[in-house]
């Protein structure tokens, strides 16, 4: 009895008529909840009609590890509590940075089984209380303490190693990488809420400018690639990647309402259906075929198609999960945008850029927008959501055909993968 | 005993086999009597045919640089000393394991570069299997 592969659908349709997210960054007077309130306000201030607290019904929320970086466990009533919504259900659900992608997941099929119609779905971090090293250390406990720890593995290391393999596998080059990072803040500098809303050239001309200032040699940087190949200024972290070619640690939070479909028109004339749900997972990267590719994001892009009845070629924008430069590349690839080995060309073109013919995260990305790791899933679909209805402002793509949305969230190294289609009705 | 610093493994149940022969300057793998696959990282079944107990083979220690990285940031004790490479290994049987190339300039790694396992004793109880270029 071989089920694995069967065809699935929903139960019923789910729609989302309502999106919000916090201010991304650092904010010492601020909690995991008190930013999950923050993205709650942001969500009922900007919905179409106003919604009744005992509108909701259900909810899940995405939340890598309260424990470790703020000591506070069983997070979920808290939140449900600082809302006033007890006494409704609400669960947390832990996928490492895929968290929320999974929240999400989870609060669709609790609506198409029938048993509910209006369900919150989001996540929340709260990460600058401890110092970077304490960061890095929780992030690090997502790789397996028998085996990898001792070989000093950290999340830079293991996808400088991806990079390392497409590198060498296709005709990827440095300057790819960092255009990544150029492309992305780029984007950010357009959106208020980023953690860095400022583009490269900015960050280059402010540090020659203090260089100025301070009477010291100004830097001979031209262009943003002059700039980011220098050490000094954009020291290597894990060769081939340098710091700019990681997402920040951010404090940060992001909801959603979902519903049934057939009450969507109660909450928005505007809707968007969520077309596609898919999720897997992948074997630690030592085990996997190959290095250029995560299987569990190739996995869930095809359950996701599938139930949306779509290919690739119909996606008309997307938020990928640029933990690092790379890891935009290579989801470029997996999702089936490009072929293996030319996602690197499509930044070269311009494709992925706003006003490309893919653009690829409009929003800033995790890398300018911040990467608030149990918030970021939820919080890609918040663009998205926005993007399709034509409602994001100085960085709503340019490209004409916006219907199709596509969200690709990746927990830890590829151990889960969850993507979402949005469509807009 | 040199000073080490880097963080160890907690050697649990199933386990104990693999660090022990490391102590032991051996590198053991599992190959499953049933289906025949090699398996790493060990555990109680084989992951392909559900056989419990698969038994226990001693790998040649040869393998390749199947990728790398070479890390300079890491405030983790014991890799706050500079860069070091961190690479993924493919022994000859066909597992692979994370490990650190050692014994050798980082400029000089490259991938599918020969390398062969040695030991550097952390304890008494761990000692820790690195790859250095074959010889
Ligand atoms: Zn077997």
């Amino acid at each position: 009895m071989a089920t694995a592969t069967r065809k699935r659908r929903l139960g019923r349709q789910v729609a989302i008529v309502g999106a919000g997210l916090s201010q991304f960054g650092a904010f010492p007077d601020k909690d995991s909840r008190d930013l999950f309130v923050e993205a709650f306000q942001d969500m009922i201030q900007t919905m179409d009609q106003p919604i009744d607290i005992d509108d909701i019904e259900c909810a899940y929320v995405g939340n890598y590890s309260s424990d470790l970086f703020e000591t506070q466990g069983h997070t979920a009533p808290i939140v449900a509590d600082w809302l006033g919504m007890t006494p409704i259900p609400i669960t947390r659900i832990e996928n490492a940075c895929a968290s929320s992608g999974s929240a999400l997941r989870e609060g669709a099929m609790a609506i198409a089984s029938g048993m509910y119609d209006v369900v919150l779905v989001g996540g929340m971090e709260k990460m600058t209380n401890l110092p970077t090293e304490g960061v890095t250390d929780v992030l690090a406990s997502a790789a397996d303490g028998l085996y990898e720890v001792p070989a000093g593995l950290t999340f830079p290391g293991i996808f400088g190693a991806i990079a390392k393999a497409h590198m060498d596998r296709y005709e990827t080059s440095l300057d790819h990488l960092l255009k990544v990072g150029i492309k992305n803040h780029n984007n950010g500098a357009l959106n208020p809420k980023a953690q860095f809303n400022v583009t490269i050239r900015d960050l280059m001309e402010r540090r020659m400018a203090r260089a100025e200032q301070r009477g010291q040699p100004v830097p001979e940087w031209q262009t943003e690639l002059d700039f980011l190949n220098d050490d000094r200024a954009n020291p290597w972290i894990a060769w081939p990647l340098r710091l700019y070619d990681c997402a920040p640690i951010t404090d940060g939070a992001s909801c959603i309402l979902l519903v049934a479909a057939d009450i969507a028109h109660n909450f928005t004339d505007r809707p968007v259906s969520l077309a596609g749900i898919g999720q897997a997972s992948g074997k630690p990267l030592h085990d996997a075929d190959e290095l250029t590719s995560l299987s569990a994001a190739k996995e869930a892009s095809r359950q996701a198609y599938e139930m949306a009845g779509i290919t690739a070629d119909d996606v008309d924008l997307a938020e990928v999960h640029d933990c690092f430069t790379i890891a935009e590349i290579v989801a470029s690839e997996d999702l089936g945008f490009f072929a293996p080995g030319e996602g690197p060309r499509a930044v070269d073109e311009g494709r992925t850029a706003l006003d490309g013919d893919r653009p690829i995260n409009t929003s800033g990305g995790l890398k300018s927008k911040g990467h608030p790791v149990g918030a970021s899933g939820v919080g890609q679909v918040v663009e998205i959501y926005h993007q399709l209805r034509g409602e994001a402002g100085e960085r709503q793509a340019k490209k004409s055909k916006l219907e199709v949305g596509l969200t690709h969230n990746v927990g830890g190294t590829g151990g889960t993968c969850v993507v979402n289609v949005l469509r807009r009705e | 005993m040199p000073d080490w610093n880097k963080p160890l493994p907690t050697v649990v149940g199933e386990t104990r086999a693999y660090w022990d022969a490391c102590r032991r300057g051996q590198l053991l793998i599992q190959h499953c009597g049933q289906c025949g696959e090699y398996q790493f990282y060990p555990r109680g079944i084989c992951a392909h045919c559900w056989t419990e107990n698969p038994g226990w083979v001693a790998a040649s220690g040869k393998g390749t640089v199947w990728t790398y990285t070479v890390t300079y940031q890491n405030r983790t004790p014991g890799f706050d000393q500079g860069p070091y490479v961190l690479a993924l290994v493919e022994l000859e049987e066909g597992v692979r394991m994370f490990s650190n190339i050692v014994e050798c300039d980082p400029r000089e790694v490259s991938i599918g570069m020969a390398v062969e396992v040695t030991f550097q004793r952390a304890t008494d109880q761990i000692s820790v299997p690195y790859f250095k270029p074959a010889g």
